[in-house]
Parts: C-alpha cells; structure tokens; sequence
C-alpha cells in the first residue's frame, strides 16, 4: 500500500480515469441504446429542458433528446479523434526532433528552421482555415489528421531538444563508430532514450486534439449534425441552455474533456518523476528508496 | 556588413521574415490544394449580394485560384503584391466592406484583451509558480500542482460558458455579451472607458484563468530543479535575505524556459481567445472568425490568419529579443 502513495497514487488515478473513458468510447454508444434505450439523436424522447430525472439521467436538451445518451455517444468521437491525432502528431513530432536534432549539417538546420516555423505560426487558426475548407467532409478522421498535421511543432521542439543532448553521449557515439546504420542508431539507442518524453508527449497530444476537436465543433466548423462533446456545447450555447439555466446539458462536455485532461496530467506527474529524479517530491519521513517506480506499470 | 550578417538579430530579423513568408504562402496554396472550388462559391455568393465587376472577379481569382489559364505563378505574385497593399477583396458576410476594414474593426480590442489577459497571466501564474516550485512536495505546491492540472485541461470556450452563466446571467454583475454600452461614443471618454473595462472583465478572467495553469506548472517544474543547483545552495550559504536567493538567483534562471517557450503557449493562449470572443459576442477578431466561418466567407477568413498570425509573429519576435536582454550567456555569443 505505502508504494501507491503520493507520485503512484496519481498515475494509477489518471489510468484508471483514461481506462474508464476509452471503455466508454469503445462500448458505451452500444449500452446507451441496448440497455438504457435511449438514443443521442432522437428528438422529442422526453420534454423539453427537463432536469436530471430517473428516465433521463442528465436531464434532456430544448428538443427532448436525452443528454446522457449524447453524451455517451459523445465521448467516442472525442476520444478516437484524440487518439488518432494525437497519434499522427506525436509520429510527426518525433520524426521531425529526432531528425532535425540528429544532423548537425544543412539537413538539420533547414528542418529546425521548418519546426520552428511551424511553431511560431498559432496552430488553432490554422486549424480551423483548413477546417473550413473541407467543412466537415471525410468525417471525425479528417478532423484528426488536421488536427494531428497542424499540432506536432510543440512535440517536436522538445524531441530535437533531448536527441541534441543525447547524441554526442558516449553510447550513442560508440554505435554511429561501429558503423551501425543511421536508421538504427536512432531507434535502437536514441529513441529508448526519449521513451518518457514520447509518452508525455502522446498524453498531451490526446489531450489536445479532443480540446481542438470540441473548439471546432463548437466555432461550428465541424459537422454539427454529428454527435460529440463538441456539437453538444454548440447546440447547448446556439439553443440557449445559458439563458434557460439548463446546467445539466452544458455542464457534462466540459467535465468529460477535463477529466481526460487531468487524467493525463496525472499520468504525465509519474512519467516525469521517473524521468527526472529532481521532481521527485519526497513526503516528510519518507525515504527515496521505499519510492520505486514499476517501469512496466507507466509504460502501459 | 559580413560581420553584421552573421549576428543573432540580424538571423532572427530573417527567421522571422521567412516565417511570415511561409504564412502568406500557406494562405495562397490552401484554397488551391482543397476539394471544392472556393472561388466559384465566393463569386456565387458576390452575384447575389450585388453586380460584380471583371475587377473583383480578377480578384477572387488572384487570392483563391480557379482562375482560367492562369499560372499558379502569375497569381502567386499578383497575390504578393496584393498583400503588401493589404488588398484582401471584400467580406461577403459585410458585403460590400473590404476585407481589411472588417479585420480592422476587430484587430484593437482582440489586441488590448489577449494582450493585457496574457501579461496578467504570465505574471501571476510564474509567481505561483515560484512559490509552489520553491519547497517542492509541501501542501501549498501539492494542492497547487492539481488544481493547476485541472484548470489546465478546461477548455476556454467551456470556461467563458460557465462565468457567463454563474457572473452575468446568474448574477448580474457583469454585461452578458458586447465590447461596450451600445448608446457609448468609443473614444478616450471615462463613459467609454469604464463601460469598455466592465465588458471585458469576464473574457479576460477566462483567459486568465485557464492559461495562468500552464505558466504555473512550467515555472514550479522549473523552480523544483534549480532549488537544488550548487550556486542557489552557495547564495544561501553566504547568508544573503531569503527574498533574494528566491528571486535574483533561482527564479531568474528558472524563468529563462518560460519565456523561450513562449511561442508555444501564446499560439495555444490565442486559440483559446478566438474561442473565448465567440462565446462573449465580443467585438473583436474571434467573433468575426465566427461570422466568417458561419457564413462561409473565405475572403474574411484568409485575412484574419494573415492578421492573426502575423501578429502573433510579432509577439513571438519581441519576446525573442527581450530573452538576450535577461540572458547574458546569448549576448556573449553575439
């Protein structure tokens, strides 16, 4: 029990909180509808801006659809857009840092300019220039590939950061001298390396893309008619749940995109613990070495 | 001149230059790259609000391509040098308002509220993040470091929603929507002025809010670490004031990443901005972003990622050059 205090405690919290909502994602839209009996798109299911109730648990929007079952519904496409584009962004951001960090010559400075460029320009802007462009054709995996192709210049930064600092240590030397191909000195010695950053990185790119996606729904850029946390709020504040107090329908997509958040932030205060031993914080009486971090359990 | 060629300003100057190239040009391929044909749309769209003349036609064609027998060249550089003249056509959300008045009208009070926003939440978030990161692992810095994560991941639009529900609607204590009073004459009156800051409030402690997390959690991480280097231990040693050692030794060397990692955080902190305006009603460029999206203005929309990046560049370039001002070690290499 003493070994899921303070740092572990927070990382089994945040995976247990990321497992919950990708088992909502993965089977929670089939439940809404077998079990409950509720749909996210039928109108008039219920009245109009009722509250909470037993027959509908977060209440129903102005046209009598059931909150809950949107918001079931919801988190699918919120979570598989995080998931793929935060998965094309963290690709994107480690190909480029290693690259860019591993060259010292031409090669590396023309692609640090190029990552540095795309870092200086606001992602979300050009997000959302793109977005309405395409307007809502190729569906949620349009989305996540802009999204993951116009957010990888942050990820990339710190990745060409930590491939400077690490190859002209001696291990990574030694394989370059051995003749050992580019290619697998960078995913052999380099990459291993940069495993905690990598995973911070993907957490955040998560993170991000469900908060991009639900700003695109929201600024009406997406498809509205599809369900997610996003058009929830579009439709919430479009259809003025504010005005008539309806809490209970723009309240949940806020908390849903939260909680995934912090969750991550959670997981991403053991990944950095274990990364650098400086952020380790002791509790008063505890000795460092009763603090051992299973590598296997943050890898997961 | 070599010598000159080769410092550090001059290769920021450049960097940035070649930067705010990059996103003009991305504005000039975009339309051309995408399904769809974004200029017959826009000159359908130009037909019903009025006649339009062989010029504006050209126009179109200049800034969104489709145009017959014409060179991707030839309306590369005639866009060019339409850009340099701030000529962007005109708004069809406005119509008949060129594109560069409408994103005129909003440039100033997005500027001023993002602007102001950002400072205080820089301010205040690396102050706190001094005092958590200070004796890591205390309450102050453990409470701190999860409320700060949790602000963190709410997103801005859901924030402003919320302030605008418990603050305006609920409440009453501030305007629910707009810049200013409508009867108000804008200008440097008091009436102005104090009208003006009461609407602002909210979007601005939204911004706050939600982006003084992310200044906290960089400064405290940063804070954490170099408590424990040698010269911190030595200012200690030699028995100087406790405010000193905090702040003239370790929190001016742990604030150097904070301020070279701006760029990032100001795109993300303007993001959130565009979004939060929306919600506000408020008069500035994230609103009319809205308005050019709801009503499929591309003319509008290349305009302000033009603005907003540009200016965003600008941001980027200031802080740039304040980092050599605090960081010795840079101007040595200059």
């Amino acid at each position: 029990m003493k070994r899921l205090m303070g740092g572990d405690r927070k990382v089994t919290v945040g995976l247990v909180i990321l497992a919950v909502m990708l088992l909502i994602a993965l089977v929670g839209p089939v439940l809404v509808s077998l079990v409950l009996g509720q749909s996210p798109t039928k109108l008039h299911a219920g009245p109009a801006l009722a509250g909470p109730s037993a027959d509908h648990w977060l209440g129903t929007t102005s046209s009598g659809v059931d909150v809950f079952a949107q918001f079931i519904t919801g988190t699918r496409v919120s979570v598989f857009v995080g998931l793929v584009g935060g998965t094309i962004s963290t690709f994107l951001a480690v190909l480029f840092g290693l690259v860019s960090g591993y060259h010292t010559g031409r090669t590396g400075a023309a692609l640090t300019g190029f990552v540095n460029i795309f870092l200086v320009i606001p992602g979300l802007p050009l997000l959302l220039l793109i977005a309405s462009y395409t307007r809502g054709r190729g569906g949620w995996a349009a989305v996540a590939l802009i999204i993951g192709l116009t957010s990888w210049a942050g990820g990339a930064r710190v990745k060409r950061a930590q491939t400077l600092s690490l190859r002209n240590r001696d291990f990574v030397a030694a394989a370059r001298y051995s003749g050992d191909k580019q290619s697998r000195v960078l995913f052999m010695e380099v990459v291993p390396h940069l495993a905690p950053v990598i995973a911070s990185t993907f957490l955040f790119a998560v993170v991000g893309s469900i908060a991009a996606e639900a700003g695109l729904d929201f600024i009406g850029a997406g498809n509205t008619n599809t369900v997610s946390w996003g058009t929830m709020l579009y439709w919430a504040q479009s259809q003025g749940a504010l005005q008539s107090g309806a809490w209970w329908w723009f309240l949940p997509p806020g908390l849903g995109i939260a909680l995934v958040g912090t969750a991550a932030g959670l997981v991403n205060f053991g990944i950095d613990e274990l990364s650098d031993p400086r952020r380790r914080t002791l509790r008063a009486g505890s000795r460092p070495k009763r603090r051992k971090v299973r590598r296997t359990e943050v890898a997961a | 001149m070599t010598r000159l060629l080769g410092t550090p300003f001059v290769q920021r100057i450049g960097f940035y230059l070649l930067a705010a190239w990059s996103a003009v040009t991305i504005n000039f391929v975009l339309p051309r790259l995408m399904p769809g044909d974004p200029a017959s749309a826009i000159l359908f769209k130009m037909s019903e609000l009025g006649p339009v003349s062989d010029q504006q036609e050209e126009l179109v064609h200049r800034l969104f391509g489709g145009a017959r027998g014409q060179s991707w060249w030839h309306e590369y550089v005639s866009y060019l040098n339409g850009i340099l003249h701030l000529d962007f056509g005109r708004s069809i959300s406005f119509y008949p308002a060129t594109v560069s008045s409408v994103v005129k009208s909003g440039f100033l009070w997005t500027l001023l509220l993002v602007g102001s926003a950002t400072v205080i939440a820089f301010v205040l978030g690396t102050s706190l993040g001094i005092v958590a990161g200070w004796r890591p692992g205390r309450a102050v810095d453990s409470v701190g470091s999860l409320v700060s994560i949790f602000l963190h991941s709410l997103p801005y639009f859901w924030v402003a929603l919320i302030l605008v529900y418990v603050f305006a609607f609920t409440l009453g204590w501030f305007p629910l929507s707009g810049g200013a009073d409508i009867g108000v004459v804008p200008g440097f009156t008091p009436d102005f002025l104090n009208s003006a800051v009461r609407h602002a409030m909210l979007p601005a402690a939204t911004i706050v809010l939600t982006s003084v997390s992310g200044w906290m959690i960089h400064m405290r991480n940063m804070m954490a670490s170099v408590v424990n280097e040698d010269y911190v231990l030595l200012a200690q040693a030699k028995g100087l004031a406790g405010h000193r050692v905090v702040f003239s030794y370790a929190a001016r060397n742990a604030v150097l990443p904070s301020i070279s990692g701006f760029a990032v955080s100001i795109g993300m902190v303007v993001g959130g901005s565009l979004l939060t305006e929306m919600v506000f009603n408020y008069p500035g460029l994230g609103s009319l972003l809205n308005q050019a999206i709801v009503n499929v203005d591309y003319p509008l929309m290349q305009g302000l990622f033009l603005i907003i990046s540009l200016t965003v560049l600008a941001a980027n370039f200031v802080v740039d050059s304040l980092y050599v001002l605090i960081d010795p070690r840079t101007r040595e290499a200059a």
